[in-house]
C-alpha cells in the first residue's frame, strides 16, 4: 500500500513540477474551447446550446493528450522496468498510476469548467452539470487512455496512432456524458439515468483499464 | 427471364457490383500476394539460403 | 485434425493445401445456389425490390461481428495459449473483416437512400458499423505501425480483447443515443417477421458468405506463414552478409594497425 502511495505521490509531483505535462492539459482545454466560437459563430444562444458538447469534446482531447506521455517517459528513465519488476501487482500500480495522472492532468479540467462555462454562456445550473459529469467521466476518459498508453509504450508509438485506437472506445462516455449535462440543463430526460450509466461506464473502464494496461506491458516490454 | 428491380435497380446493381468487386480484390489480393511469397521463397532458395531445419523452404503443397 | 497437429506451421500448410479446394468449390456453389435465389425472391411489399440489398447486406454485417470474434479467440491464443499460429490468424483476419465491414456500411447506405431519401442517416445499426469500421483501421494500423511481427501481434491482442468488451457496450450506447435524438426507427426487420420467401435466401447468402470468409481466411494465413518464412530467411541472409562483411573490416582494421605499426 505504501508503495501504491508513493508511486501516486511521485508522479503527481513529476506531473506539476517544470516539464511536466500536466497544466498544458488545460492551456489545451481552454484553447480548445476558444477556438469553437469562431468556428460556430459567436451567436450565445447557440453556444449555449453546444456548450456541454463543446466542453465535453474539449476534455475528452485534453486528457487523451495528456495520456500520451503517462508510461513513455517512465519507459525511458528505466523506472516502469523496476515497477514492472516491483512486487506490487502491475494491475494495482497501473491504477496507481493512472489515478495520479487524474489527479495531476483531469482535476485541473474540471476546476476549469466554470470559467469555460462563462464564456460559452452557459448558466450556473449548466455548468454545475457539465463539471458534475465531467467529475464522473474523465476517470473513464483516463482508464481507458491508459490502454492506448500501454500500447504506445510497447510498440515505441505514439501520438496518432494511440488516438486512432483510444478515441473509439471512449464514445460511450462521450455519448452518456454530453446526454446527462443535456438532460439537466434542458431535456425532457431524467439526469438521473444517463448519469448513472456514465458511473457504470466508470466502473468498468477501472477494472478493464488497469488488467489490459498491464497485459499490455507484461506481454510487450523485452 | 428479365428480373424487374423496380425504380431502384440502380441502387440494387450497384451494392451487387459493389460486393462482387470488394470479393475480386480479396481473391487478387490473397493470390497475387501467395505468388509474391513463393517466387521470393524460390529466390532465397536459389540464392543458396537454407531453413534451420535444411528443408527447402519452398515446400510445394 | 487437432490444434495441436495445427501448430506446426508446415503441417498447416499441408493440410491447408489439401482442404482450400474443397472450401473454395463448396463456396462457390453456395454462393450460386444464394444468387439465384435472391434473384428471384419476391418483392417486399413496403420496401418493393431494394429488399434484395439486404441478402447482402446482412451477411457482410454478420461477418463484421463474426471476424472480430474470430480474431479475439485468435487473440486469446496468442495471450494465453501462446500457440504458434494464433497471431498469423489474427493478423490475416484484419483486412478481410474490414472489407466486410465496409460492403456491409455501403450496401447499407445503398439501401438506406431509397427508404430515408438520404444516403447515411445516423441510424443506430449503420453508426455500430462505422465505429466497428474504425476499430478495424486502428487494428490494421496497428499492425503496420510495427516491424516486429510477434511485438505487433501481442499489442494487437490486447487491442483485440480491449474491443470485443467494448463493442456490446458501444452499441448499446450508441442504441440509447439514437433513440434519444430520433425516436422513430425507420428500419425495422425483426428477425422472427421475415418472411420464408426471404430467410432462405438470406440464410443461404450468410452461409456461403460465411464460408468465402473461412476460405479467405486460410488463404491468407497460409500467404502470412509464408511472408514470415521469408522475413526470417532474409534476416538469416543478412545476418551472413553483416557477417562476412564484418571479417574484411577486421582484416582491414588489422592491416592498418601493422601498417602504423
Amino acid at each position: 500500500m505504501t508503495a501504491l502511495a508513493a508511486l501516486i505521490r511521485r508522479d503527481i509531483r513529476i506531473a506539476l513540477r517544470v516539464g511536466g505535462g500536466a497544466l498544458i492539459g488545460v492551456l489545451f482545454f481552454l484553447t480548445v474551447v476558444v477556438l469553437m466560437p469562431f468556428a460556430v459563430g459567436p451567436d450565445l444562444a447557440q453556444l449555449a446550446r453546444l456548450g456541454p458538447a463543446i466542453l465535453w469534446l474539449g476534455a475528452l482531447l485534453a486528457s487523451l493528450l495528456t495520456l500520451d506521455r503517462l508510461f513513455m517517459a517512465d519507459h525511458e528513465d528505466g523506472s516502469l522496468d523496476l515497477i514492472t519488476m516491483s512486487r506490487t501487482p502491475l494491475e494495482l500500480a497501473c491504477a496507481a498510476k493512472a489515478l495520479a495522472h487524474w489527479l495531476a492532468a483531469g482535476l485541473p479540467l474540471i476546476v476549469a469548467t466554470p470559467v469555460l462555462g462563462l464564456l460559452l454562456n452557459l448558466d450556473m445550473v449548466a455548468t454545475g452539470a457539465v463539471a458534475l459529469t465531467l467529475l464522473v467521466g474523465t476517470p473513464a476518459l483516463t482508464f481507458t487512455g491508459m490502454i492506448g498508453a500501454a500500447l504506445a509504450v510497447t510498440l515505441h508509438r505514439g501520438g496518432l496512432l494511440m488516438a486512432v485506437l483510444v478515441l473509439p472506445l471512449s464514445i460511450p462516455v462521450l455519448i452518456f456524458g454530453v446526454a446527462a449535462s443535456q438532460a439537466a440543463i434542458t431535456g425532457p430526460l431524467s439526469f438521473g439515468a444517463p448519469f448513472s450509466i456514465l458511473c457504470a461506464l466508470s466502473l468498468v473502464s477501472l477494472v478493464i483499464g488497469p488488467f489490459a494496461a498491464a497485459a499490455s506491458l507484461k506481454h510487450g516490454l523485452d | 427471364m428479365m428480373i424487374s428491380l423496380g425504380p431502384y435497380a440502380s441502387f440494387i446493381v450497384t451494392s451487387y457490383a459493389a460486393a462482387a468487386i470488394v470479393v475480386a480484390i480479396l481473391i487478387g489480393w490473397v493470390v497475387l500476394d501467395y505468388r509474391n511469397q513463393t517466387q521470393r521463397l524460390r529466390e532465397l532458395d536459389r540464392s543458396g539460403v537454407t531453413r534451420r531445419s535444411g528443408r527447402s523452404a519452398v515446400d510445394t503443397p | 485434425m487437432t490444434l495441436i497437429d495445427l501448430a506446426n506451421p508446415t503441417r498447416f500448410l499441408a493440410l491447408s493445401a489439401r482442404v482450400l479446394p474443397w472450401l473454395a468449390a463448396a463456396t462457390v456453389i453456395l454462393l450460386t445456389i444464394g444468387l439465384y435465389q435472391s434473384a428471384y425472391a419476391p418483392d417486399d411489399y413496403q420496401q418493393g425490390a431494394t429488399v434484395k440489398i439486404m441478402f447482402i447486406h446482412v451477411p457482410n454485417a454478420w461477418l463484421s461481428m463474426f471476424v472480430w470474434g474470430v480474431m479475439s479467440v485468435a487473440s486469446l491464443g496468442t495471450l494465453v495459449w501462446r500457440h504458434p499460429l494464433a497471431d498469423v490468424a489474427a493478423k490475416a483476419a484484419a483486412p478481410i473483416g474490414a472489407s466486410f465491414t465496409f460492403l456491409a456500411l455501403l450496401t447499407g447506405s445503398l439501401w438506406g437512400r431509397p427508404m430515408w431519401g438520404t444516403y447515411w442517416e445516423w441510424d443506430a445499426r449503420l453508426t455500430s458499423v462505422l465505429i466497428l469500421f474504425l476499430m478495424y483501421l486502428g487494428l490494421m494500423a496497428l499492425w503496420r505501425a510495427v516491424e516486429d511481427p510477434s511485438r505487433a501481434a501481442r499489442a494487437a491482442a490486447v487491442l483485440t480483447l480491449v474491443g470485443a468488451i467494448n463493442l456490446p457496450i458501444i452499441k448499446f450506447s450508441v442504441d440509447w443515443w439514437n433513440t434519444l435524438h430520433q425516436p422513430a426507427s425507420v428500419m425495422r426487420m425483426g428477425g422472427s417477421t421475415l418472411d420464408k420467401a426471404f430467410l432462405i435466401p438470406l440464410l443461404v447468402m450468410a452461409v456461403a458468405f460465411t464460408l468465402l470468409f473461412v476460405t479467405l481466411h486460410i488463404a491468407a494465413m497460409r500467404n502470412e506463414i509464408l511472408r514470415r518464412r521469408v522475413r526470417s530467411l532474409q534476416m538469416m541472409q543478412a545476418s551472413r552478409i553483416a557477417f562476412s562483411s564484418d571479417v574484411g573490416t577486421g582484416s582491414r582494421q588489422e592491416n592498418a594497425s601493422k601498417g602504423a605499426a
